[in-house]
C-alpha cells in the first residue's frame, strides 16, 4: 500500500522535531530515512504509526487520509529499537498478540504463529520467554509479532541499533530476503548510511526536521543535492570549491596535468583498501581512498610528496 | 583476611543483631510468651468474647474496604503522574505523600473537622441520615486516608522502569488502551501493585491514631483491633491485651511472609 506523507509538521516545546516534510512511498517498495540522530527521522515514522499526533498535515494510506485515525487502527506493523518485547509473555503469546486482540480462531492463530516462527527461524523458541533470548532473536520475534496480523505497512524503528555489528549484517540481509519473500509496503529508519543504502530501494534523508534528498542509493550517491547529503552517505573532501570522494582521487609520483601537489600525513591499510590522508599546501586535509596495489607502487608512507588527480567532482550553488 | 577487618565485621553484626533484638525482636517474644504464660486456653478465652471477635471483624473490614479502593486509586494516580503531562502533578505527587509525613491523630482529627456533625459536609450527611465520624464509614475513610501513598509509591518508579514502548507495541498491534492496559501494563507492573498491596494491608490492619480520634471507641460497634488492645490494656487486663496484640502480629506476620513468597517467586 501506497504512503503519501503531505506537509507534516510537528514540534515538541519549542523544538521543531519535523518542519513541512512531505514523502511518497510506492506500494511495495522499501524505504529508508536516514539522518543523524535528532534528525526527525523516528518522529516522521511515529507520525505515520500514529503513535504521534503531527501539528499539521496529512498522511495517507492508498490514498486515503489516516491523520485522525489512532494507531490500533491503522493496520501497521511497528518494530521497535529496544524491542518493545512484552516481558511476561512466552515467544509465542508475544507473536499472537495482535491475533488475540481479534479474537481470530485458537487453531488459526496457532497455525499463523508457527508459520511466523519458522518465517524468523525461532521455531524451537515458543515457549521461551523474551529475557531468554539473545538480543537478535528478541528483534526477529519482534518482526515477527508486527507481521502476525498481516499488516499493510511495516514500520522499523533503527531495528538493528541495539545489536553487535555481525547480527546487525546478518539482520538486515535477512530484513531484505524477508522483504522480497513479504512484498509489504516497508520503511525503516536508521542513521547508518550503509544500512541505507545496502538495503533500501528509495532513501530519504532526514536533517533538522526536513527532508534534504529523497532518491534511490544511486542518485544519493552519485547526484547528491547538497554537501549534506554528500557528507552523509559517503565520505568526503573538499578541494576549493568542489567535493570529491576519497576514491574519484588519484595518486600520481609525479606532476600531471591538472594535478594538485600534496603531502600525505598518514596512510592507514584497512582490508583491501588503504586510506590516505593528504593535506594541500593550503592546509587543507583531503582523504584518498586507493588500492593496495596502488599503494605498494607508489611505495606511500607519510611523509611524502605526492600529486592528486581529481576523476569526478561535484559543485553545489552556494 | 586480616584480623581486624574480621572484628569489625562481627562487631558491626553484633550491633545490629543486638538493635533488632533490642527493638523488635525480643518485646515481640515477650508478648508472645505473656500470652501464653497460662496456657493457651485462656488466650483463646481472651480472643474469643463478642468484643474481641467484633474488633477482629472491624479491622478486617477496615483492610477489606480501604485496599482495594486504594489500589485502585494507586494505579490509576501513579498513571497519571508518569504518563500524564498536565501542569500540577508535582503538586498532587506532594499531596499523595501527605499521610506519610502528617501524624494519624491530627489526619483524624481533620476528618472530625469536614464530617463531624457540625462539620460542613458532615452536617449536610447528618440531615440526610448518614453517620460518619463514631461510625464506620469515618473510620474506613480514616484507614483509606492513612494507608494511601504505599500503592503509588511502589507502582511510579515501575512504570517510569518500563516506559511506553510495551504500550505503543501493543497499540499498533490493534489493541485499545483499554485492552493495552489489561494485557501489557498491568502484567507488567503487578509486582509493584502486588507490594503496595502488602504494604496497604499491612499499614490499615495496624492503624491506630485517626481511627482512634473517628471511632469514638464504642466497644462491640466502633472498635478494632488495635483499639481493641488499647482498651483492655488501659482496663488492667492485660492478658487479654496480649492475646488481641498476637492476633494482630499473627495477621501482620502472614503479610510479611506474603510478601518474603512474592520476592522468591519474583526471583524464578
Amino acid at each position: 500500500m501506497a504512503i503519501e506523507v503531505r506537509n507534516v509538521s510537528k514540534s515538541f516545546k519549542g523544538f521543531q522535531a519535523l518542519d513541512d516534510v512531505s514523502l511518497s512511498v510506492p506500494e511495495g517498495s522499501l524505504t529508508a530515512l536516514l539522518g543523524p540522530s535528532g534528525g526527525g527521522k523516528s518522529t516522521l515514522l511515529r507520525v505515520i504509526a500514529g503513535l504521534e499526533a503531527a501539528d499539521g498535515g496529512e498522511v495517507l494510506f492508498a490514498g486515503e487520509t489516516v491523520t485522525g485515525l489512532p494507531a490500533q487502527d491503522r493496520g501497521v506493523g511497528f518494530v521497535f529499537q529496544h524491542y518493545a518485547a512484552f516481558k511476561h509473555m512466552t515467544v509465542r503469546d508475544n507473536v499472537a498478540f495482535a491475533l488475540k486482540i481479534r479474537k481470530r480462531p485458537r487453531a488459526q492463530t496457532r497455525a499463523r504463529v508457527d508459520e511466523l516462527l519458522e518465517l524468523v527461524h525461532l521455531t524451537g523458541f515458543a515457549h521461551r520467554y523474551p529475557a531468554q533470548l539473545s538480543g537478535g532473536q528478541r528483534q526477529r520475534m519482534a518482526l515477527a509479532r508486527a507481521l502476525a496480523a498481516q499488516p499493510r505497512v511495516l514500520l522499523l524503528d533503527e531495528p538493528f541499533g541495539a545489536l553487535d555489528a555481525t547480527v546487525r549484517k546478518e539482520l538486515r540481509d535477512w530484513l531484505r530476503r524477508l522483504h522480497d519473500e513479504v512484498p509489504v509496503t516497508t520503511i525503516f529508519v536508521t542513521h547508518d548510511q550503509e544500512e541505507a543504502l545496502e538495503v533500501a530501494q528509495q532513501v530519504a534523508v532526514i536533517n533538522h526536521g526536513r527532508i534534504e534528498q529523497t532518491g534511490t542509493p544511486d542518485d544519493l550517491y552519485e547526484r547528491p543535492a547538497n554537501p549534506f547529503v554528500m557528507g552523509f552517505v559517503g565520505p568526503v573532501g573538499r578541494l576549493g570549491d568542489v567535493w570529491v570522494r576519497p576514491h574519484d582521487i588519484e595518486l600520481l609520483d609525479d606532476h600531471a596535468e591538472g594535478a594538485i601537489e600534496a603531502l600525505i600525513e598518514r596512510v592507514a591499510r584497512v582490508g583491501f583498501e588503504v586510506r590516505v590522508e593528504a593535506v594541500l599546501g593550503d592546509g587543507t586535509a583531503v582523504p584518498v581512498l586507493t588500492t593496495r596495489d596502488q599503494a605498494e607502487e607508489l611505495e606511500l608512507r607519510a611523509g611524502q610528496l605526492v600529486w592528486l588527480r581529481v576523476h569526478r567532482e561535484r559543485e553545489f550553488a552556494a | 583476611m586480616p584480623a581486624s577487618s574480621r572484628a569489625s565485621r562481627l562487631t558491626l553484626r553484633a550491633v545490629a543483631l543486638g538493635y533488632l533484638a533490642a527493638l523488635l525482636a525480643i518485646p515481640v517474644a515477650m508478648v508472645f510468651y505473656r500470652t501464653f504464660e497460662h496456657g493457651v486456653g485462656s488466650a483463646i478465652a481472651a480472643v474469643t468474647t463478642p468484643a474481641a471477635q467484633h474488633a477482629f471483624w472491624m479491622t478486617l473490614t477496615m483492610v477489606a474496604i480501604a485496599v482495594p479502593l486504594n489500589t485502585i486509586f494507586g494505579i490509576a494516580t501513579a498513571l497519571a503522574l508518569v504518563r500524564g503531562r498536565w501542569r500540577g502533578r508535582t503538586v498532587v505527587a506532594a499531596l499523595v505523600d501527605l499521610p506519610f509525613a502528617v501524624s494519624p491523630i491530627v489526619v483524624g482529627l481533620a476528618l472530625v473537622l469536614v464530617y463531624g456533625n457540625t462539620g460542613w459536609i458532615g452536617g449536610w450527611l447528618a440531615d440526610n441520615g448518614v453517620r460518619v465520624i463514631f461510625s464506620t464509614p469515618g473510620m474506613v475513610l480514616a484507614t483509606i486516608f492513612v494507608s494511601l501513598p504505599f500503592v503509588v509509591h511502589e507502582v511510579v518508579p515501575v512504570l517510569r522502569e518500563i516506559g511506553v514502548e510495551q504500550e505503543d507495541a501493543a497499540r499498533t498491534l490493534g489493541a485499545s488502551r483499554a485492552q493495552a492496559f489489561w494485557r501489557v501494563t498491568l502484567p507488567a507492573i503487578r509486582w509493584g501493585v502486588a507490594y503496595g498491596v502488602i504494604l496497604t494491608t499491612a499499614r490499615a490492619l495496624g492503624e491506630f491514631g485517626a481511627i482512634a480520634v473517628v471511632s469514638g471507641r464504642i466497644e462491640g460497634r466502633t472498635e478494632t483491633m488495635t483499639l481493641f488492645v488499647e482498651q483492655r490494656f488501659q482496663s488492667f487486663d492485660l492478658s487479654g491485651a496480649y492475646a488481641a496484640s498476637v492476633v494482630l502480629a499473627l495477621l501482620a506476620l502472614a503479610v510479611i511472609g506474603s510478601m518474603t513468597l512474592l520476592d522468591r517467586r519474583k526471583e524464578d
